[in-house]
């Protein structure tokens, strides 16, 4: 008994190794440069193809393996110093999270040029003996791959403290992730820091992607599989601290190997529940400080309602949108009826992000919740479709709500990561309460109701209800209390000191804009036939992060134009080519590059710019 | 290929055509295939070879009844509600004549559900969920794999010769996992009055952790295991398995493993013993198989994986459904794909009238390490029609 | 009644006493001026009379009401304006919805949902704008103005809410003299009409003891003088600590 929990520690301490050397390198880049860097996870998949194709050609001995593996580190290191030189140093002055946007592209090209570079299939590497061979601990076998793991995590926890508190250059480093611009008032160089800095963490995630080889195999899914964990774990930790990485990589490392044993299930959702519980409890994570409030960069725009001009131009795009159906096949039907949908799910997301300062990667969970709701009402309790779509918006709603209060306490990152814990839970449950909700086959047979059936008719029905909506998250936010909440997000201090209660304030805005996807998510349901737990998926998550930050978040237009543009985008490409990934992560790059307040805020500016001149 | 998604894209283009008024003379059988390529590409691009070759097979001999067929093919990306899209694409704007495809159990039932919905035949290839012929199974729905429940009943009788009275599982948690245990389970118990499950694994799909979940399994001083995950989990927990000595001793029995897919990452790992389904494309010599393979190998200049054997039995099953059916007339081939049969590379098999459920069946052996290779021995074909319940039971599940 | 009056306030951070046992009272109508060199603790006094600190010891009572430890939030809504030395306002909108929205504050109109908060209050908004001179800039972007520019906004946002005390740090910063003497006088003014208690800081001399009715004059958090303009400016201590520092006009 004793020596089966002793072994199950070992383990988890183990994977608790894997996770910190991973995340590690998230931490430091984000610390130092704020750029929530998703494309973490497709440098961890380079590094370990990049691993496997020197490692399987060096004999299997132990002295070549850490050869093999620090050359690895050292091309990925030089990777990563690339992309930052290359791409993201253009977009350091863009809003906060459109980096996001671009790092995201990164993904997509990679998961397209590692396939074409290494094939599709898994690419395991042999393992020397000395990698097979175990400790025994009673009657259970440690592998010893474990044991040196462990080690390593510490070490490099110990080296990477020498290098941040040894070294001037770690002195920099520490300096600017308390104050960036401070550091840049001093004159020292901050691109080179920058470059520095992410050629570190790119290091360290190709140290990671080696070291996991001996466990499996280099293969396609390992990008995604391991950014959200990354992720957990660096917030969990408290953003910037490598510490706290630590920290928290043991935390989850072992309460995932017990949380096997105990509930096996749980494997779904634990990371998440763990995050969720510690962001209740520590805003910060659990070695994070408060951020400083730095001034939001997407408060110094005035907003205005839309010029005349751009209003006819909007309401000639609905009239154009409204006749389509005449002159375009079903096919394009089918994705306006998609636009539509995104429209109003981007609108809402942007309704708490944009006015609200509140970034989410988890709205989904509230399209979703729609989704189901509405499936449910008509499936389970034969309700006609009228009532879905009026029962989606009040549960989506109602959760937002709950869940809302413990969100709203929170602020950027954070508060983006808590959201996306949630919408996690979700999807477990959804995902695992097969009796209800047919686990992940989903609900089908979710088909409109008579007078909707057909195309035509529901398209427009779609098209009504989604404009509609967005009218009126629109016409809350000119109003006071849309004013109120921007007031909060320009300025907490102004907004205590006039009278305003910010929490109230967010938590209502979190309500509707929950409401608003859990409509746009019914809407969903009843197009498609059907619901998947798909639709709480972290992705259909991204997928409203990208429209609101490819259009921009300044306006209304933003999401509504990023939406169309995205989905339009999306679709056009996966019928196109089967390089779709490819093109469509060129496409966000450019479309950064090309925008970077967002499509409609730059196509808006370079217009006023026209007027003045 | 590329041809017919460029122009599918100019016909999907701004403007849509008036419906092209087509001859039924000799205009191609349009067949649209839906697939996860860039989601599932280990498994789906042998499957794409294994049906671009069966369709250049099929024309060259003529087409049916002097017509050719040609597949306009769509990647899904994994994601069922851009399925079901796609799905409309084909049938509305290149106006397919049926559609077939898939690989994810969730896509393919989503498939299923717009054939229902819109009164058109699909042909479900790869998902493996009993539901598509069962539960959920309709007029309109043909699945040519075995299935889960298939699968289950293939191996058991060689599970009950271990005589193990201890078992545990590791399965991927999502409803094909679900499902294998179930049945495994049941089937057992059935067989081997007085077995007993000690524990279960559910392993995230694609997220295993694998030193964890061995370890737990190894806690429990099992007999013997069954395991259902695959792909990159698989390596991992057989890598784990192997340092941690789970696998010494005990009977493991494994779905799906056998294939090559996911028995050619294992490599020299490959545990020797394991009761598994498969495809042992290595030492099949049958006329039938071996044909398939010497045209695969010479136009792809590599060797077939299960997914190949897939996407060629597929174009063959659509092909003889048509052929019987004598016409593309969805009801009539609704009727029609009952009862027809076609060679595959495994051999002869049918479509079965009482639940659209294909015959084809597939290969039961134990791994073994061959020049540090995994390989299948002691292999033995099992027909689909023997791993499938009375018709009685089969009614029972199938709505009417 | 004082309407303000503060009892051995006090508040350290870490081993800094910023604000060591403070105690004073404000009367309706009058301007107190606090004083003092840079970090004697004045912006850490209004942070603790206003809610955005909480005070280690000591009270702090509003027209007779005990409003210790009350959140920002509540105490502005018991009557208490307030200017920032480094300022506040909310960069996304115009002057005038900067105004605007601090009436709809205060008159309770923030749970509205329809009409839109720019055809609120704006002739009164327009008024408190002309008022503290920012007529012709109310359309331009808070985020666009010059500092002394905000300055007047905040004290126009300040007023929105009708206090019964205002607190001002450093006001007329970035503010050409003649202009801080006009702000002042208007403040002055506006204290007689309403009867409004002011208590402010101010690093320009000239203004303090120009304006002020009565000056504190704090020191290491410690308050070391507390009188009429005249009486300061004969305290020997006071003296000591301005000639010790340096410093007579200036700061930030
Ligand atoms: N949040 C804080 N944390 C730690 N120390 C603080 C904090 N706020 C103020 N202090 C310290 O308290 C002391 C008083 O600061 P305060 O800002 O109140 O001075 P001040 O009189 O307003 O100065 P100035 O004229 O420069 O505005 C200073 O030593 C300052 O460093
Ligand atoms: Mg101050």
């Amino acid at each position: 008994m004793l020596s089966t929990l002793l072994v199950q520690l070992l383990t988890g301490l183990s994977g608790a190794s894997s996770l910190f050397l991973v995340s590690a390198g998230l931490t430091v880049i984000f610390g130092v440069t704020r750029v929530v860097n998703f494309s973490h996870g497709s440098l961890y998949m380079l590094g370990a193809y990049t691993g496997w194709s020197i490692l399987s050609r060096l004999p299997r001995e132990p002295l070549p393996f850490i050869l093999g593996v620090l050359l690895t580190v050292a091309a990925l290191a030089l990777l990563g110093a690339l992309l930052e030189r290359l791409l993201l140093r253009r977009i350091y002055a863009a809003p906060e999270l459109l980096q996001l946007l671009f790092t995201f592209g990164v993904v997509l090209v990679v998961q397209d040029a590692t396939q074409a570079i290494w094939g599709p299939n898994d690419l395991p590497l042999p393992r020397g003996r000395w990698l097979r061979s175990f400790v025994e601990i009673g009657d259970a076998r440690v592998p010893l791959y474990d044991l040196i793991l462990i080690a390593i995590g510490p070490a490099v926890l110990a080296a990477l403290w020498l290098l941040l508190t040894r070294t001037r250059w770690g002195t920099l480093i520490r300096a600017a992730t308390q104050d960036r611009e401070m550091v840049a008032a001093l004159g020292v160089d901050q691109k080179r820091l920058f470059t520095s800095v992410f050629a570190l963490g790119a290091g360290l995630a190709g140290l990671a992607g080696a070291l996991s080889l001996p466990d499996g195999s280099a293969n396609l899914q390992m990008d995604l599989s391991i950014i959200t964990d990354a992720f957990v774990v660096v917030v969990v930790g408290g953003l910037g601290s490598v510490p706290g990485a630590f920290l928290a990589s043991i935390l989850i490392g072992v309460l995932q190997a017990f949380g096997i044993v105990v509930l096996p299930q749980a494997t779904l959702v634990l990371v998440f529940v763990i995050m969720a519980a510690v962001l209740v409890v520590r805003p910060n994570g659990l070695l994070g400080r408060p951020q400083a409030i730095r001034e939001n960069p997407a408060s110094t725009t005035l907003i205005r309602p839309a010029e005349p001009a751009l209003r006819w131009l909007g309401l000639a795009a609905l009239i154009l949108a409204a006749a389509a159906p005449l002159f375009v096949g079903p096919f394009l039907l089918s994705v306006l009826t998609e636009m539509a949908v995104a429209m109003l799910f981007a609108a809402a997301l942007h309704f708490m992000m944009g006015p609200g300062g509140m970034a989410s990667f988890g709205h989904a969970a509230w399209f979703g919740l729609g989704a189901y709701a509405a499936a449910l009402a008509v499936k389970g309790l034969a309700l006609p479709m009228t009532a879905g779509l009026l029962i989606a918006p009040l549960l989506a709603g109602t959760a937002a709500a709950l869940f809302g209060w413990f969100v709203v306490r929170l602020s950027g990152v954070y508060l983006a990561m808590l959201t996306l814990a949630f919408a996690q839970i979700v999807w477990a449950v959804m995902f695992q309460a097969v009796d209800l909700t047919g686990g992940d086959n989903g609900i089908l047979g979710v088909w409109p109701a008579q007078w909707a059936t057909d195309r035509l008719v529901f398209y427009w029905l779609t098209l009504a209800l989604c404009t509609a909506a967005t009218l009126v998250l629109r016409t809350i936010l000119y109003a006071p209390f849309g004013y109120a909440l921007r007031g909060a997000r320009d300025s907490e201090l102004r907004a205590a000191a006039i009278g305003l209660d910010a929490t109230r304030l967010r938590h209502a805005a979190f309500t509707i804009a929950g409401a608003a996807a859990g409509l746009a998510g019914s809407l969903a349901a009843f197009s498609k036939g059907s619901v998947f737990p798909g639709f709480i998926a972290i992705s259909r998550s991204v997928d409203a992060l990208l429209m609101v930050l490819l259009g921009g978040v300044q306006s209304m237009a933003g999401p509504i134009v990023g939406a169309i543009a995205y989905t339009g985008l999306f679709d056009l490409l996966l019928l196109a080519t089967d390089q779709w990934r490819a093109v469509l992560g060129l496409s966000i790059i450019v479309l950064v590059l090309a925008f970077p307040q967002g499509i409609a805020g730059t196509a808006h500016r370079l217009w006023l710019r026209g007027k003045e001149a | 290929m590329s041809i017919t998604r460029r122009s599918a894209l100019a016909a999907a283009g701004l403007l849509a055509t008036p419906a092209i008024v087509r001859a039924q003379g000799n205009t191609p059988i349009r067949i649209g295939e839906i697939n996860s390529y860039t989601a599932a590409p280990a498994f789906t691009l042998p499957y794409r070879n294994g049906w671009m070759l069966a369709v250049e097979q099929v024309n060259a001999a003529g087409g049916v009844f002097g017509r050719k067929i040609e597949v306009i093919s769509r990647d899904d990306a994994g994601r069922p509600p851009d399925a079901i899209r796609l799905a409309g694409e084909l049938l509305d704007d290149q106006k397919v004549d049926l559609f077939a495809g898939s690989f994810l159990s969730n896509i393919g039932l989503a498939l299923s559900d717009v054939a229902k919905q819109r009164k058109k035949l699909f042909v479900g290839g790869e998902p493996l969920t009993d539901a598509m012929v069962w539960q959920n199974g309709h007029r309109y729905c043909y699945r040519l794999r075995p299935s889960t429940y298939m699968q289950a009943a293939m191996l058991v009788d060689d599970a009950a010769k271990l005589n193990a009275k201890r078992w545990v599982t590791v399965s991927p948690n999502y409803e094909y996992g679900q499902s294998v245990v179930k049945w495994f389970k049941l089937m057992l118990s059935q067989k081997q009055p007085g077995v007993e499950f000690v524990g279960e694994q559910w392993p995230a799909l694609g997220k295993i952790d694998a030193g964890a979940t061995a370890a737990a399994l190894a806690a429990l001083k099992p007999d013997a295991i069954l395991n259902a995950t695959f792909g990159p989990d698989l390596t991992n927990f057989v890598r784990q398995g192997n340092t941690r000595g789970l696998f010494e001793g005990r009977g493991v029995v494994s779905v799906l493993t056998g294939e090559p897919e996911y028995l050619d990452p294992l490599g020299e790992e490959t545990p020797e013993g394991w009761i598994v389904t498969g495809y042992p494309v290595d030492s099949l010599t049958d006329p039938a198989n071996k044909a398939f393979i010497d045209a695969y190998k010479a136009r792809f200049n590599e060797t077939p994986k299960m997914g190949s054997v897939v996407g060629h039995a597929l174009i063959a099953s659509i092909v003889a459904g048509i052929a019987k059916s004598g016409s593309t007339d969805t009801e009539k081939m609704a009727d029609g794909f009952a009862g027809a049969s076609f060679d595959t590379p495994f051999g002869k098999a049918a479509w079965r009238a009482q639940d659209h459920q294909a015959t084809l069946g597939t290969y039961v052996g134990k791994t073994a390490l061959k020049g540090g290779k995994g390989t299948m021995v002691n292999w033995r074909y099992v027909d689909g029609s023997a791993a499938l319940p009375s018709d009685d039971e089969v009614k029972k599940m199938r709505p009417a | 009644m004082k309407t303000l009056a503060v009892t051995a306030l006090s508040r350290s951070f870490g081993g800094v006493r910023a604000v060591d046992g403070v105690s004073f009272a404000v009367a309706p109508g009058e301007m107190l001026a606090l004083i003092g060199p840079n970090g004697a603790g004045k912006s850490t006094c209004f942070n603790l009379l206003n809610g955005q600190l909480r005070p280690d010891t000591g009270t702090v009572h509003l027209g007779g009401r005990d409003i210790t430890g009350l959140s920002p939030r509540r105490i502005a809504r018991h009557g208490v304006g307030r200017t920032f030395q480094i300022t506040a306002t909310f960069a996304s909108m115009t002057a005038r919805e900067n105004v605007q929205l601090a009436l709809l504050a205060h008159h309770r109109q923030i749970w509205r949902f329809l009409r839109p908060a720019p055809q609120h209050h704006a002739r009164e908004a327009d008024a408190l704008l002309a008022q503290v001179g920012m007529a012709e800039q109310a359309d331009r972007a808070a985020a666009i103005l010059a500092y002394g520019d905000l300055k007047r906004l905040e004290l126009a946002i300040a007023l929105a809410a009708a206090p019964r005390l205002l607190l001002m740090d450093e006001p007329t910063a970035g503010m050409a003299p003649a202009e801080r003497t006009a702000l002042m006088a208007l403040t002055r003014d506006l204290a007689n009409q309403r009867q409004m208690a002011v208590l402010f800081t101010e690093h320009d001399m000239d203004v303090v003891f120009g304006i002020a009715d009565r000056i504190l004059v704090l020191d290491r958090g410690r308050l070391v003088a507390e009188g009429t303009p005249e009486t300061i400016r004969a305290n020997p201590a006071v003296r000591a600590i301005y000639l010790g520092t340096g410093a007579t006009t200036g700061g930030h």
